[in-house]
């Protein structure tokens, strides 16, 4: 177990830096001159030239990821016009935003976690129930709605359905205020309010995928000789189907539910885009859209992590799922 | 999911209509798993619909240059004197009229059923140029790693898992722009034609992964059979054993991942220019009039039907087209 769990974190560290040098000579390297983008206005010359000394662009490319890689283990001094000492998770300083990436990253995390984690639970929840349920009752009309349901869902975009619910809830009925963002620990009631059309959206469309492969995993699993055998032993329903047939088709829901919450835990751009919130998704995209290269890098390297953690997860849980699955 | 490894016919029964005395005459023929899949798609209802609008759709998007001529209504005239004071279309559900088909945009005054069809070919041409590409790439790797094993294919799938762990719009939403500057300069306008180009890239660059994977994974299970031993004793060369030995047996798989690739591609384009790189506002797409209409959700609710509506015809006909091509194509179906 030990040796399985050092061997699995080390690949995923090898992963992580291979993301880290490509993600940081995509950015730093390719584009003809990367201090343009960061001093939109007021540039002259001089300035131009003096942020290129404080981001040490003249130095060899190696010390400069260098440099950036020690910023996040141990913190590193910056320019004074960088804020000076910057801390032990130090991603460097935005001259968009004229602070530190850190901060920046602080403020619009918990944005895409409040998204993100609550959407997830929902579509895990309705997706896998609606697949075990309609692949037990196959040919019935709650199969049939179910495979309609999940037909639909995996066609619809987001942005659409978005819409739709923003015409309906938000416009129309009134129900609902315009989706922003209060912190859960402010005013919980605000919270969910105003995220709740997000979180429906998405699970609305993820569940239709999850029930879908859900229901095949378990129709291919009851066919099989030990669901019969356990049954021909005089094992309840109950439990064949919920504890021995679920167990084994359950592992490929796992290894797709962690790619995809891993991604979206990263940033939701579209999701965050449709309902106006600022999150990890919409930080990127305007950070590329200023050209802000700092806070790029960062995301992208945040949202790398969140995938590659939950890819080890999902590893770590095939054990506790499956039996059948030696790790080491 | 292998068809029959033997390269030739399968048996199969005439259809007979089922009446008693022509039961005797029944004969058998011999059928490629070719024909058969063929047969299994032309019973498919679903199969037949959805196939019949996607032939419908691509048809729209070749016609392109006749349906304007037609119509009468380029993609960039506005129509300033149908909008009231505030911009919003005149008249009902977004200013639908005879002539204005879907109404008009709210703002500017172009007419959104021309703009919706050059939305469409550009979208099925982005998508069919990356699902072909990507089919290309991913296979020539997925058969080469998977045949030869070794170094290659430890190579193939560490690259794999490595763009897994690329956030994919993030990093496409970054290339653009980058790409762009290193062409263009930083204001001049960036062609159509060479976005479209990058686009298609990006997508074969990150898309190719998961056929190679399918591939290396069939090829695998069917390196060790006797077929392959035989032909290999027989002193075949590495391009007899990967064209003719070991790809017509893998065909159908590809085939259903690449019918599956196609609508992927058409909403990742959306996306991507939803997000506002990708196309811009000057090319017609489908990502980019449903952002903009974002804006008027409460004043011109209809805006956002028309691409919306018409984006999700043309992904679940697909979807749904790949799902019967996968029964048709697996041999144990007895539909």
């Amino acid at each position: 177990m030990t040796r399985f769990l050092v061997r699995r974190l080390l690949s995923a560290a090898l992963t992580l830096f291979a993301v880290s040098v490509l993600s940081f000579l995509m950015f730093f390297a390719l584009p003809r001159d990367p201090v343009t983008g960061m001093c939109p206005k007021n540039c002259n010359p001089e300035r131009l030239e003096r942020v290129r000394q404080e981001l040490g662009l003249r130095d060899p490319l190696i010390s400069q990821y260098a440099g950036y890689m020690k910023g996040i283990v141990t913190g590193r001094d910056l320019g004074s016009a960088q804020g000076g000492r910057c801390d032990a998770p130090c991603l460097g300083w935005s001259y968009v935003s004229n602070e530190a990436v850190s901060d920046t990253i602080a403020r619009v995390l918990p944005v895409t976690l409040s998204i993100v984690i609550p959407a997830a639970v929902l579509w895990l929840l309705l997706g896998v129930g609606l697949g075990m349920l309609s692949a037990l009752r196959r040919g019935s009309w709650l199969d049939r709605a179910a495979i309609g349901f999940s037909l639909t869902g995996a066609s619809l975009q987001l942005y659409f359905v978005g819409a739709v619910l923003l015409i309906v809830f938000v416009y129309n009925l009134r129900l609902l205020p315009v989706p922003s963002y209060t912190s859960l620990f402010d005013n919980p009631l605000k919270w969910s309010s105003g995220l709740v059309l997000a979180w429906v959206a998405l699970a609305f469309l993820f569940s239709a995928i999850y029930a879908r492969l859900s229901r095949a995993q378990m129709l291919e699993t009851l066919s099989e000789d030990f669901v019969r055998t356990a049954r021909a032993k005089g094992l309840a329903k109950r439990s064949v189907y919920g504890r021995h047939a679920l167990r084994a088709a359950i592992t490929p829901v796992v290894t797709i539910a962690g790619l995809d919450v891993g991604g979206a835990l990263g940033g939701t751009v579209i999701t965050e885009t449709t309902f106006g919130l600022n999150g990890m998704g919409r930080t990127a995209v305007d950070a590329v859209r200023s050209g802000d290269l700092p806070t790029i890098m960062a995301t992208v390297l945040i949202a790398a992590v969140f995938v590659v953690l939950a890819n080890v997860v999902v590893d770590l849980l095939y054990a506790v799922i499956d039996p059948r699955v030696r790790l080491g | 999911m292998s068809l029959s490894p033997v390269e030739g016919v399968a048996l199969a029964e005439i259809e007979s209509p089922g009446e008693g005395d022509e039961r005797r005459d029944k004969e058998f023929v011999g059928r490629s798993p070719g024909q058969l899949a063929l047969a299994r798609l032309r019973r498919d209802r679903t199969a037949m619909i959805s196939g019949a609008l996607l032939v419908f759709f691509v048809l729209v998007a070749l016609a392109v240059p006749l349906i304007q001529a037609l119509y009468g209504v380029g993609p960039k005239e506005q129509f300033q004197s149908r909008l009231d004071g505030y911009g919003m279309p005149l008249g009902y559900a977004g200013g639908v009229t005879g002539e204005h088909w879907f109404g008009l945009e709210p703002g500017l005054g172009r007419d959104i059923f021309i703009r919706m069809v050059h939305g469409l070919r550009t979208s099925l041409f982005i998508a069919f140029a990356a699902a072909v590409l990507t089919a290309v790439i991913g296979v020539t790797l997925g058969t080469l790693a998977g045949y030869l094993g070794g170094w290659l294919d430890s190579v193939i799938n560490w690259i794999t898992d490595l763009t897994l762990a690329m956030p994919f719009l993030i990093i496409a939403l970054a290339l653009m722009p980058t790409v762009a500057l290193r062409f263009y300069g930083q204001r001049e306008a960036v062609p159509a034609y060479f976005q479209i180009g990058v686009l298609i890239a990006i997508f074969a660059l990150f898309g190719w992964t998961s056929t190679a994977r399918l591939v290396r994974g069939q090829i695998i299970a069917l390196r060790e059979r006797e077929f392959v031993e035989a032909a290999r004793a027989s002193g075949a060369g590495l391009g007899h054993m990967l064209f003719r030995q070991l790809l017509p047996n893998v065909w159908a798989p590809i085939l259903v991942a690449f019918s599956l690739a196609v609508p992927q591609y058409i909403t990742s384009e959306a996306a991507l220019s939803f997000i506002g790189v990708g196309l811009t506002d000057e090319t017609p797409s489908f990502g980019r009039m449903i952002y903009r209409s974002l804006d008027y959700l409460q004043t011109d609710p209809s805006y956002v039907f028309f691409p919306g509506i018409t984006i999700f015809a043309l992904v679940l006909a697909f979807n749904l087209f790949g799902d019967a091509l996968r029964d048709a194509l697996d041999p144990k179906s007895s539909r």
